[in-house]
């Protein structure tokens, strides 16, 4: 066994440094303790006080989160957030981000990932019903970038299909910026009774306290790997975990079938910073103190130390505080399960950490310390962000409008994602009503005649052109999909991934992207329940495009509500609700244009977005839609291509250039025409609608202030867009445009990756 | 008649099959799989799912298991035995259906619908089939492509022993093999999930009839033939 550093050498060597706390921040543990911390104590701080623990750089803006409603029933600050969706049932959700340990090694960073949320959502007390995933990686061309997706989506899969929850949903985008920082975030989302929520606390002095799952072992220790002096890239490979579906499985029963004795009094994942967060988290939250005995942790292997056990990230661990004289039924259920149990120690009141380890006290500090004085730092913000797209030079259009509408469906971030979803297990369960390549994903609530719709959204490219209104986009687009759907959204997750934290330039495009979703969310009555935080995300100084992923959930109160994405019907009427905008900005096409991002964010007003999603939700409860879709990436045009290829008929659209009080001479330049076909200008929906139906849905918009108009009628073999004066703007057989659309990823993907998936243990 | 549902650790499509029987009204347990004893039931059947993880090879440590020796005697008895998906792989690991599955030819997990053409209508799981009919029932596995050698392959087909094969292939199976029943009758092995094929919004019901056949043999009192 190595032995520790005193607290002398700690602090004459600065070696609390390696344990990733500044100069500043020792001291203020020093006054804090009123004494020098040991190695162990240094690490609990260390740790705990991490951007990633604590939230220091992103604290202050966080609060700004609208994070209440009627329809909350656990906000932020528990393992999982918690919306109502009647009938005393509770839905628990979360999405989290494993982007570093992805970037290094994709396979175990995203099955850890997916491992880590499940954990969060089952330890509310809730059977887990769905994942989603929202990734981000570079261009495909990249043969690195090929490997990273190839394993990433491997990991994702090899996990969830194991564990048996359907992943249902997501989305993919493809983008440069995206290089060598891939984002992978996870979401679970899971069904509880809504009056048996379980916390994360440890209450009630005396009652015991329990590791389950998997042994401790030195796997994910950073101090471990900040000591030794090897290949920096080697170093933090090896600090990745490996996780385990099986145990991850097994603990998931065993936990629920514990909970569900009533005699769980807390319960919380060991997830990063394993048990050192964990027991202080569960302590903090009751305002008590824990006292732990390391020698009673099941490990897997011998001496391992104090330090060791509490920064150990072994995967599938809870900590769980039970009634006290209810051991014996934690005992069983776990031997059952053949997993791991422990009895580590017991709830105090004192208010602090207490560890022991052979027979003496290895650390002792106080809990408030470690987790609600933890340092909240008001990073500077520049005052005036340059919006690095309005200078860009945009070359003069000159494709076809049919070649660019091809070339957008066979974009990866458009193209069919099929490659992707049919790796995962979408239909374990039995309960997937609408799977993956909807506007949004429905799963119907056991128990209930009821579903929930779900969805993952967030454009890095409007957020980084401007960052308010990109915010705000994320989760109107979100919302507006489950709108769509048939849903009423009830809350949203979110994953804020940004790029380094200490450059005033990013803490603005944070700042100002939380007041943008802030306004979104109290518009569209979405509270912020659950979320974390993806800071540093750069690479050779280049910061990602600051990414807020959000993860809504919504209520499907009766299945009759569930409208398709897809045209149904030959000779419906085809509505536009929202405005007709020829304006590139911020769109995929200007920046396959330009080749980069360019322009403003597209246009976005909130109170349209409002009156667009309360019509529409009104029309669906009338019975007056056939099949409904958002205009998003690629605007119109592909939202008519989706929606013709997965019908499987043709439209013949007529736009009118008209309502926009143009002159005849600029209907038909290229530009004019591009952006009537490829604005992706917001707050509109494709409806289809049964001819005899249109003139009062378009009254029924027209009274609530909505602009609606009709523009096409489906049918045929062909989609063909024309302008109103005549002029044709574009002809392709629906073949054409479902091939462009379905091959794109196979084609690219054909290509080997570099490396062999790296575990491929996970085949049922 | 009454059903068992196997529960190894690592089954995940337990609920599913057993939401499947209690759809054509008939009682199901669930059986742990320290259960030795199944003489109370007239069907089993072993669901989906990765018994102990599938580590070693998917189903090479369910088939030492407690309950698949009282699996085994059933089988033995001509009661009914169903395998689905890691069930098929558990049943020909422990030598009850012949065969092996390998992974799929791409390499990748695959899921999604697809169709399957009957082979056999005449057996007790397959009786409420159509001889031809195309069926869609969907997959969910990475290790699906049945693989036996041409002797085998030329027996099983002669006895009628295929019971589906797919139409497309989604993973390369040796003369698109779905599902395969043994000698007897009475022990049918499939790669596909008809659990989860049972209603219309599942995007097919076919599987249902699976379900249906078995039930109709045993309440017709006709065990194996």
């Amino acid at each position: 066994m190595r032995a520790d550093p005193t607290p002398n050498q700690i602090q004459s060597e600065k070696l609390y440094r390696q344990l990733g706390l500044t100069d500043a921040e020792y001291d203020r543990v020093l006054e804090r303790m009123g004494r020098l911390p040991n190695y162990v104590e240094a690490g609990l701080f260390g740790v705990l006080w991490s951007e990633h623990c604590s939230y220091k750089s992103s604290k202050a803006h966080l609060r700004k989160f609208p994070t209440t409603g009627p329809q909350v029933l656990q906000g932020p600050g528990e393992n999982a957030g918690v919306v109502d969706i009647g009938d005393g049932i509770g839905i628990a959700f979360k999405m989290e981000s494993h982007n570093h340990p992805s970037a290094v090694e994709p396979y175990q960073g995203a099955a850890t990932g997916v491992g880590g949320i499940l954990r969060d959502v089952f330890t509310m007390g809730a059977r887990p019903i769905a994942f989603l995933n929202s990734l981000r990686f570079g261009d495909l061309d990249d043969a690195h970038t090929r490997y990273l997706f190839s394993n990433v989506v491997a990991g994702i899969g090899g996990y969830g299909n194991c564990v048996g929850i359907p992943t249902v949903g997501g989305e993919a985008v493809f983008d440069p910026s995206y290089q060598y920082n891939p984002l992978v975030n996870a979401m679970c989302v899971g069904v509880l009774p809504a009056e048996n929520i379980v916390k994360g606390v440890a209450s009630g002095v005396g009652n015991p306290v329990f590791v389950v799952g998997s042994r401790t072992g030195r796997d994910g220790i950073h101090g471990a790997t900040f000591a030794s002096a090897e290949d920096p890239n080697e170093k933090e490979r090896s600090a990745v975990q490996v996780g385990d579906p099986f145990l991850g499985k097994l603990l998931m029963e065993a936990c629920l079938e514990l909970m569900a004795t009533g005699a769980v009094v807390g319960i919380q994942d060991m997830g990063a910073a394993g048990l050192t967060s964990s027991s202080a988290e569960m302590a903090s939250r009751a305002g008590g103190g824990l006292e732990l005995d390391l020698d009673h942790v099941p490990v897997r292997e011998t001496g391992m130390t104090p330090y060791e056990m509490m920064l150990s990230e072994s995967q599938e661990r809870m900590l769980v505080v039970m009634e006290k004289g209810k051991e014996q039924v934690a005992f069983d259920i776990l031997k059952k399960w053949g997993l791991e149990i422990g009895e580590i120690g017991r709830v105090t009141d004192d208010g602090m950490l207490r560890l022991r380890f052979g027979g003496e006290v290895v650390a002792e500090v106080p809990v408030e310390a470690l987790v609600d004085e933890a340092p909240v730092y008001e990073r500077p913000v520049i005052s005036l962000y340059q919006q690095p797209g309005l200078n860009v030079a945009v070359p003069a259009v000159e494709e076809e409008p049919a070649d660019a509408l091809l070339r957008l469906l066979a974009h990866p971030t458009i193209a069919d994602k099929r490659w992707i979803y049919q790796q995962y297990d979408t239909s374990v369960r039995a309960s997937t009503y609408v799977g993956p390549g909807s506007d949004s994903a429905i799963v119907l609530v056991p128990g209930t005649k009821k579903a929930v719709s779900l969805v993952t959204d967030g454009n890095g490219r409007y957020v980084y052109l401007n960052p308010r209104r990109g915010g705000a986009i994320a989760v109107a687009e979100a919302a507006r999909n489950i709108v769509c759907s048939g849903g009423k959204p009830l809350g949203i997750t979110d994953c804020l991934n940004f790029g380094n934290p200490e450059k005033p330039a990013v803490m603005y495009q944070l700042a100002e992207a939380i007041e943008g979703m802030s306004e979104a969310c109290l518009a569209l009555d979405a509270p912020v329940v659950s979320g974390n935080v993806s800071l540093y995300n750069e690479s050779q100084g280049t910061d990602i495009f600051p990414t807020p992923v959000v993860g809504a959930v919504g209520v499907i109160e009766d299945l009759r509500y569930v409208t398709p994405n897809s045209f149904r019907q030959t000779g419906s009427t085809v509505i536009l609700l929202g405005e007709m905008d020829p304006s590139l900005d911020g769109s995929l096409y200007l920046e396959m244009l330009a080749g980069q991002a360019a322009g403003d964010a597209p246009r976005f007003e909130l109170s349209e977005e409002k009156k667009l999603q309360d019509v529409l939700y009104r029309l669906i409860r009338q019975h007056a839609i056939r099949s409904a879709h958002d205009v998003s990436d690629g605007g119109i045009a592909v939202a008519l291509a989706e929606m013709c290829i997965g019908g499987e008929m043709g439209a013949r659209v007529r736009l009118p250039a008209a309502s926009l009080s143009l002159q005849d001479s600029t209907v038909n330049e290229p530009a004019f025409r591009a952006g009537m076909l490829f604005s992706e200008a917001q707050s509109r929906v494709l409806i289809e609608v049964g001819t005899d139906d249109a003139a009062r849905v378009l009254e029924f918009a027209q009274t609530r202030g909505l602009p609606a108009m009709e523009i096409g009628v489906t049918g045929g073999q062909e989609l063909t867009v024309e302008v109103s004066n005549g002029d044709s703007w574009l002809t392709l057989p629906v073949q054409t445009i479902a091939d462009a659309y379905k091959q794109a990823l196979p084609d690219v993907m054909e290509v080997p990756a570099t490396q062999q998936v790296a575990s491929e243990q996970q085949l049922g | 008649m009454k059903w068992a549902v196997v529960v190894f650790p690592g089954s995940n499509c337990d609920e599913d099959a057993a939401n499947a029987i209690r759809a054509i009204g008939d009682p199901v347990d669930l059986v742990w799989h320290q259960e030795a004893d199944l003489s109370n039931y007239d069907a089993i059947v072993l669901p989906g799912g990765f018994s102990y993880g599938d580590y070693l090879r998917s189903g090479a440590i369910a088939r030492f298991s407690p309950v698949m020796n009282a699996v085994t005697q059933a089988a033995d008895k001509g009661k009914f035995v169903l395998g689905i998906c890691n069930g098929f792989q558990v049943l020909t690991e422990a030598g009850l259906l012949p065969g092996a599955l390998l992974r799929n030819n791409h390499l990748q997990f695959r899921c999604e619908m697809v169709e399957l053409t009957v082979r056999n209508n005449t057996s007790s799981f397959t009786s409420a089939y159509q001889l031809g009919e195309v069926i869609r029932v969907p997959i969910a596995h990475g290790e699906g492509r049945y693989f036996a050698d041409d002797e085998l392959l030329d027996r099983l087909e002669a006895k009628q022993r295929v019971a589906f094969t797919y139409v497309g292939d989604p993973n390369g199976s040796v003369r698109g093999i779905a599902g395969v029943i043994n000698e007897r009758g009475n022990v049918l092995g499939m790669m596909p999930h008809p659990e989860r094929a049972v209603a219309a919004w599942m995007g097919s019901s076919d599987g249902i009839k699976m379900f249906e056949s078995i039930h109709r043999t045993v309440e017709e009192g006709v065990y194996a033939r």
